[in-house]
């Protein structure tokens, strides 16, 4: 053992893991095709040991990265190869819960799903719900600014994000926004929400809690195209309505989920539309008729209305599971997170059907339609030679479309590892190099979770298949 | 006092090349923010001025940095949109950069957030001249650092903003307030604490001292008089109703924060929780907390000591928006080396006024 491996030792002595079966776990995360090892891992328990670790990191020139859950879906959370991991999964407290103030104060390893059935006593949640939510941590969606299926009408997990109390990579503590909705002077925690573990590790997150809707109106609408789905959403959209959230699946997509959970879907439907209304009874309730009115003319076929919790729930269950359900109909697949113009979803789709024959890959599509957040999931079979690095490149063409039409590489997933290569296409050298400049301002050593965000500063990792628990369906692509 | 005028980003960038001290300045309605100190050049931004992209159904829109708030929210409301953050000033010639860097909204950011939660995209020229975009034109992204966060608030000392990208909402298609006085301010702020924790849904939640709540509902306009009633019946009391062009006047009055009234004009960044004890040392000062009191506005006639003291005492910090001051930022000031570090990450020159911490 190496003197500072000792070093290490003694400052973690109930919390290092060095075996190589103990590291395994720890060598890849939700983006399936990538691992590698680190050369450690230390669970801190307590801010305290946070620095200590990042401090140790920056005495002998450690890379490091910071993690949670480790459901990334961008490498986000991939170690560094001879790095440091530094699992908080053991900071997994809810320290405070105000209901009159509205806000829950947590560790970084606090579970998404757990604040809102924290707060639900109170009749409070907590907004962002991406897939994973589950399994995925608070620490973690901070760092990737996760989305969900709401992000049109609440916005990221920046919107929800009040203050934090973090390590920077020099070892010292910051204490960033507060706990007012406003502030005065720059916005520095906006600058570190969403920073992918590049600007520091947050180990105390105040969360911003809101009123849970008093209605909800789900409706189900099957197309026979999955271009009238699209038009629909722009009709509701011209309408003046602000739904909660709307969703579209495909036929592969459908075929799947209804494979998997048996959601109730038409399965015989080219494109399945839900569009989701909350607030107010009175107000919902006259919504609801407009929106009626607005989806018989855009051509459904069939509409479903959720008449109870229950039926809401199943027609978000499909939804929700159809990540994971395309598992069923491919061996591997990868799932891409792009973004366009809302007036730009037919386009892209019809593009991405025409890459999808000249790749010779089937691709199924998942997508939040309400802000042309995109979710291809292309399918390959990791077994046949060259099918994997041919996926990879229709995933990129995809990117590249998304960019090409006005949109963004990335909606929700973050650009880690997985899109670093494809900043440049939507940023200038200049863009890029300002925010390199404040990242070396923070970090000159490069260390925080070397290799992500930033082109070309890393070698690619090595491939390999599935993640376990998403192949076994605890965690989903989304 | 020399000024510029540029009217292309280029422009921007050679004017922060060739000067070592700049401020820019928009429509000027901030005086405090906006008035050239000692060898400052102003670099006035309203002739960087224009809508540039504008799809009604994308919720978005892109302008200029030196557009002025009513060319924009007129072209939003001839589409039934708004920009819901609010932001004041608009018909004393705020600007969009202004708003931004002022880091500035009003009292409908209630209902569904702040500029911070509604800015998409930023174009601005650094400290070292260069010109950098951040974020994107979409209404979800997540690439690269939000540097359109990081904007908001900055008052000029990160870059000179020279393009934005908003999300915009629809409208409500139908308003309404209602008025409702308390007794005393305990409890007005116990209604506005189970106001804030139910899901109604006021587009505006406002404070008047001593006692008076002033809410705004929005919405479609069949829905409107059964919400309001609940509304009463929730609070078990009756209130004033303002409906129709009154209500609209009403909203636009209070849109002018200067009306408020004379002397120092302060903005306060608070919760609700510090608005008994703040009162009890605000004294006769005109103001209005917004936004279920996060949100605090105040004209102030007294030296400015005697208000920077009070808010230290309560633990908060404020920005003077208007009145003759060395630093607009007074009260808690709790910025750091992550903030200093940044700074100089994007203004390795000191071009731009930083407005450091005192003390």
């Amino acid at each position: 053992m190496t003197p500072a491996l000792r070093e290490l030792e003694a400052l973690f002595p109930r919390g290092l893991l060095r075996q190589p079966g103990e590291l395994v776990a720890y060598e890849s995360d939700a983006l399936t095709a990538f691992r590698a090892r680190p050369l450690a891992v230390v669970l801190p328990e307590s801010h305290e040991e946070v620095a200590a670790a990042v401090r140790w990191c920056q005495k002998h020139r450690i890379p490091y990265v910071a993690r949670g859950s480790g459901t990334s879906l961008s490498g986000g959370s991939l170690p560094v190869e001879g790095g440091l991991v530094i699992g908080l999964n053991r900071m997994n407290k809810l320290l405070r819960l105000d209901p009159k103030e509205r806000i829950a104060v947590v560790q970084p390893g606090f579970i998404n799903l757990q604040v809102s059935l924290a707060a639900a006593p109170y009749s409070l949640y907590y907004a962002p719900d991406p897939s994973s939510q589950p399994v995925s941590t608070i620490g973690g969606n901070l760092a990737f600014n996760s989305g969900g299926a709401h992000c049109l009408k609440y916005g990221m997990t920046s919107n929800h994000v009040l203050g934090a109390r973090v390590v920077l990579p020099d070892g010292e503590t910051a204490l960033l926004g507060s706990e007012s909705l406003e502030g005065i002077g720059p916005d520095w925690l906006g600058l570190f929400v969403g920073s992918e573990g590049l600007l520091g590790i947050a180990t105390e997150v105040t969360l911003r809690l809101l009123p849970r809707p008093e209605a909800y109106h789900t409706v189900l609408a099957a197309y026979d195209t999955l271009e009238k789905a699209g038009e629909a959403v722009a009709a509701v959209v011209a309408s003046g309505l602000l739904p909660g959230a709307m969703e579209i699946m495909d036929s592969l997509a459908i075929e799947a989920a209804e494979a998997a959970v048996g959601a109730g879907y038409p399965r015989e439907a080219r494109a399945l539309l839900i569009v989701e209304l909350e607030g107010e009874t009175p107000q919902v309730e006259a919504e609801a008729r407009h929106l009626e009115r607005v989806i018989r003319d855009s051509g459904a076929y069939e509409v479903r209305v959720a008449q109870s919790e229950a039926e809401r729930m199943k027609i978000w269950k499909g939804r929700k599971a159809a990540f994971s359900a395309v598992g069923r109909l491919s061996p591997d697949y990868i799932v891409q997170d792009g973004v366009v113009p809302r007036s730009k979803l037919g386009q892209a789709l019809a593009e991405i059907e025409r890459l999808s024959e000249r790749y010779g890959l089937r691709v199924a599509n998942v997508f939040h339609a309400g802000d042309g957040n995109l979710h291809p999931l292309i399918l390959y079979n990791g077994r046949v030679a060259g099918e994997l690095e041919r996926a990879e490149e229709l995933a990129g063409e995809i990117l590249k479309l998304c960019v090409a039409l006005g949109g963004s590489i990335t909606g929700e997933h973050g650009v880690g590892m997985e899109k670093r290569a494809y900043m440049p296409v939507m940023f200038t050298p200049a863009d890029l190099e300002a925010m390199r400049r404040i990242r070396r301002a923070i970090d000159p050593l490069e260390l925080a979770n070397r290799g992500k965000m930033f082109p070309g500063s890393e070698a690619k990792p090595l491939s390999h298949g599935p993640h376990p628990l998403e192949k076994a369906g605890v965690i989903a692509r989304e | 006092m020399s000024s510029l005028r540029p009217t292309h980003p280029k422009e921007v960038q050679e004017a922060v090349r060739s000067h070592p001290r700049l401020l820019p300045r928009g429509g000027g309605s901030k005086p405090a923010l906006s008035t050239p100190r000692e060898r400052q050049v102003a670099l006035e931004l309203i002739g960087l001025s224009g809508v540039l992209e504008y799809n009604p159904g994308e919720y978005v829109v892109v302008a200029r940095a030196g557009t002025p708030l009513s060319e924009l929210e007129a072209l939003l409301k001839a589409h039934g949109q708004y920009l819901p953050f609010d932001p004041p000033f608009a018909r004393q010639g705020a600007t969009l950069g202004g708003t931004v860097a002022a880091g500035l909204s009003g009292p409908m950011r209630n209902r569904y957030g702040g500029v911070r939660d509604f800015i998409l995209g930023v174009e601005f020229v650094d400290g070292l001249g260069n010109l950098v975009r951040g974020g994107g034109k979409v209404v979800k992204n997540a690439a690269g650092f939000d540097l359109p966060k990081l904007m908001v608030g900055s008052l000029g000392r990160l870059g000179v903003l020279t393009e934005l990208a908003f999300k915009v909402f629809p409208y409500p298609k139908a308003t309404a307030t209602l008025e409702v006085a308390f007794p005393n301010l305990g409890e007005a702020l116990e209604a506005l604490y189970r106001l804030a924790a139910s899901p109604i849904e006021l587009y505006a939640l406002d404070l008047v001292p001593p006692s008076r709540l002033v809410l705004r509902l929005g919405g479609l306009p069949e829905a409107l008089s059964p919400r309001l009633e609940r509304l009463e019946r929730f609070l078990n009391q009756q209130g004033e109703r303002l409906q129709g062009e009154a209500e609209e006047a009403y909203w636009e009055g209070v849109n002018d924060l200067g009306r408020l009234g004379e002397g120092y004009l302060v903005k306060v960044a608070l919760t609700p929780r510090r608005i008994p004890t703040l009162e009890a040392r605000l004294g006769a000062a005109p103001r209005r907390y917004m936004s279920a009191g996060h949100l605090l506005y105040l004209a102030w006639n007294e030296p400015l000591e005697a208000l920077d003291e009070a808010l230290r005492a309560e633990g908060l910090p404020g920005l003077v928006l208007r009145g003759v001051v060395a630093n607009p930022r007074i009260g808690l000031n709790l910025e750091g080396p992550f903030g200093l570090k940044v700074t100089a990450a994007l203004d390795p020159q000191g071009r731009f006024e930083r407005y450091a911490a005192p003390n």
